[in-house]
């Protein structure tokens, strides 16, 4: 126990040892000096005289922006539904490729642990470490500008978020349930039918309708990249600098992401 | 009578697992709903398929066009943009988190008064709603293009993230120690330091690691709208057609994001 000794020679209880003390403080210096010299390279990349001017330029924004065309809110509500069936028809897309990728990736579930897990877990990992956006930018190359390459693009980055959601829940099921079942003399699709899809399904819904509220939020930017739904509109309202545009599209995405927030809320709260 | 024939009363008398949603009505309802839902957006889908099949013959050339990727020709535009996304992901990570710290105490019920509680609340409200790409427009628009704008986007977005779920820690924690603390006659701060962080600093910790891995993953898309990093030399390298380039660019975000997803989650091992 690191125990130093006062002036008057009574021991007093110390948190760290003197060695440990070094070793923290050292741990904060490098940190800070890295933070430093990250900051330096980003400031050596940065118009400082345009970065002094922003306060008044964010005023200036904020004039600009203020009132929200009200009107403008007549030609957003296509996209916007647009936008909602991006994500929701991506979503779907997503559930009917994920779920069974999920079980070939569960290793209490996978046909071979050697040559199906492995292939499972890469396109599940490639599938994630890309941003709905680039594979976005890259759908909208090959199918051309439009809502099938919104809806691709959120399908894809999704289907990793769910089988690797999926693949943990069942990684994790009750085993007592599924020897009960085997004992039955049940076969391997009855015992995955009876005894583990019932034990995930509440874990399955609740990650559905998760990474569906996070697609409602991606989808509203994907048209930044050409890839339909609302961000088409925010687009076109940045390049003209119709900045009271782009006040009544954010008060529209903020609604539709409070409503989908609480929806998803509602539906996790219920099954979990 | 034969075993095999089919028994009717027995079969409708056999078990059957309960369904996921216990109130018929809103079992129909629901069903219905989605049906109709799904009419609905599929007819109101405008794809043109006809450029959509055209897509997939596209789509092979597009794809031949990424071998082999070239990390040779541009190497000095990768690693530049891979320095600018590194250098916003440390900063960002750093300033987000000390910066999230005050709001999480604040927006925790158990410590602070009703008016701040709200005033946190807000701030973490409006820093998740919106996308990141959303909130890397304003900043553009206020401080310029460059490294700096993402910096300020992912801090931001940092606050939220992080905010909400260390405030939920901090309602969780047990309350027992917090009150032996305060019966030493320790001052508010005295209360922080000794009986709140020792219990949320294993998650503090561990939801850092995670953060500084989403916010890179972030910093790789921050650069279509012009707030710099790896994805502003993504999209001129989509923008001059340099396929081959492109190509090594997503390897290089896919390996750097592997790699901090694995040192994240073997943080949060550690301290968990």
């Amino acid at each position: 126990m690191p125990v130093s000794r006062t002036a008057d020679d009574l021991p007093e209880w110390r948190r760290r040892t003197t060695a440990g003390d070094f070793a923290v403080w050292g741990a904060w210096l490098a940190g800070l000096a890295l933070t430093v010299a990250c900051f330096e390279f980003i400031s050596g990349r940065t118009i400082w005289a345009f970065v002094w001017d922003a306060p008044t330029q964010g005023a200036d924004l904020v004039q600009r922006m203020f009132p929200p065309a009200w009107t403008y809110a007549d030609v957003l509500w296509k996209p916007m539904w647009d936008t909602i069936n991006i994500a929701t028809l991506g979503t779907l897309l997503a559930i009917a490729i994920g779920f069974p990728m999920a079980f070939l990736a569960a290793h209490n579930t996978t046909p071979s642990v050697l040559f199906v897990r492995p292939v499972m877990l890469f396109l599940i990992v490639s599938s994630r470490s890309i941003n709905s956006l680039i594979w976005a930018l890259i759908l909208v190359i090959v199918f051309g500008p439009g809502m099938l390459a919104g809806i691709l693009a959120i399908g894809l980055r999704s289907v990793g978020f769910i089988a690797k959601l999926t693949y943990e829940a069942i990684e994790e099921i009750d085993r007592t349930q599924v020897e009960a079942v085997t004992a039955t003399g049940a076969s391997n699709p009855q015992v995955l039918a009876w005894a583990i899809v019932p034990q995930i399904m509440p874990a399955f819904a609740g990650i559905s309708v998760f990474r569906w509220d996070i697609n409602i939020r991606e989808a509203t930017v994907l048209g930044l990249v050409g890839a339909g739904g609302i961000g088409m509109q925010l687009q076109a309202s940045i390049n003209t600098l119709a900045w009271p545009q782009v006040t009544m599209i954010f008060i529209l995405i903020l609604g539709t992401v409070v409503v989908s927030e609480w929806v998803s809320a509602r539906v996790r709260h219920a099954v979990i | 009578m034969s075993a095999t024939a089919f028994d009717a009363a027995a079969a409708a008398r056999a078990w059957r697992p309960p369904p996921l949603i216990a109130s018929p009505l809103l079992r129909y309802a629901i069903y219905g709903g989605a049906l109709l839902y799904a009419l609905l957006a599929v007819g109101t889908l405008e794809v043109n398929w006809a450029r959509a099949a055209e897509g997939l013959e596209r789509g092979a050339r597009f794809i031949a066009g990424f071998f082999p990727p070239d990390f040779v020709t541009k190497r000095h535009d990768i690693m530049e943009g891979l320095m600018e996304s590194l250098t916003m992901t440390v900063v960002s990570t750093v300033i987000g988190v000390a910066l999230s710290i005050p709001v999480a105490v604040g927006a925790a019920r158990n410590l602070a008064p009703l008016p701040i509680y709200l005033f946190c609340r807000a701030i973490i409200a409006i820093s998740r709603t919106f996308q990141e790409i959303i909130i890397a427009i304003v900043f553009v628009a206020m401080v310029g293009f460059g490294p700096l704008a993402g910096m300020l986007t992912l801090s931001f977005a940092t606050i939220g993230f992080m905010a909400k779920l260390i405030a939920e820690d901090i309602e969780d924690i047990a309350e027992e120690q917090a009150e032996a603390v305060r019966a030493t006659g320790a001052s508010w701060f005295q209360l922080l330091a000794w009986g709140i962080l020792p219990q949320v600093k294993p998650r503090l910790i561990g939801l850092s690691a995670y953060r500084l891995d989403i916010n890179f993953r972030e910093s790789a898309v921050l650069g279509l709208v012009g707030a710099g990093g790896i994805g502003d030399t993504l999209n001129t390298a989509f923008d001059r057609y340099e396929f081959d380039t492109a190509a090594a660019i997503l390897i290089v975000i896919i390996a750097i994001v592997l790699a901090a997803e694995y040192s994240s989650s073997w943080i949060r091992r550690k301290v968990q």
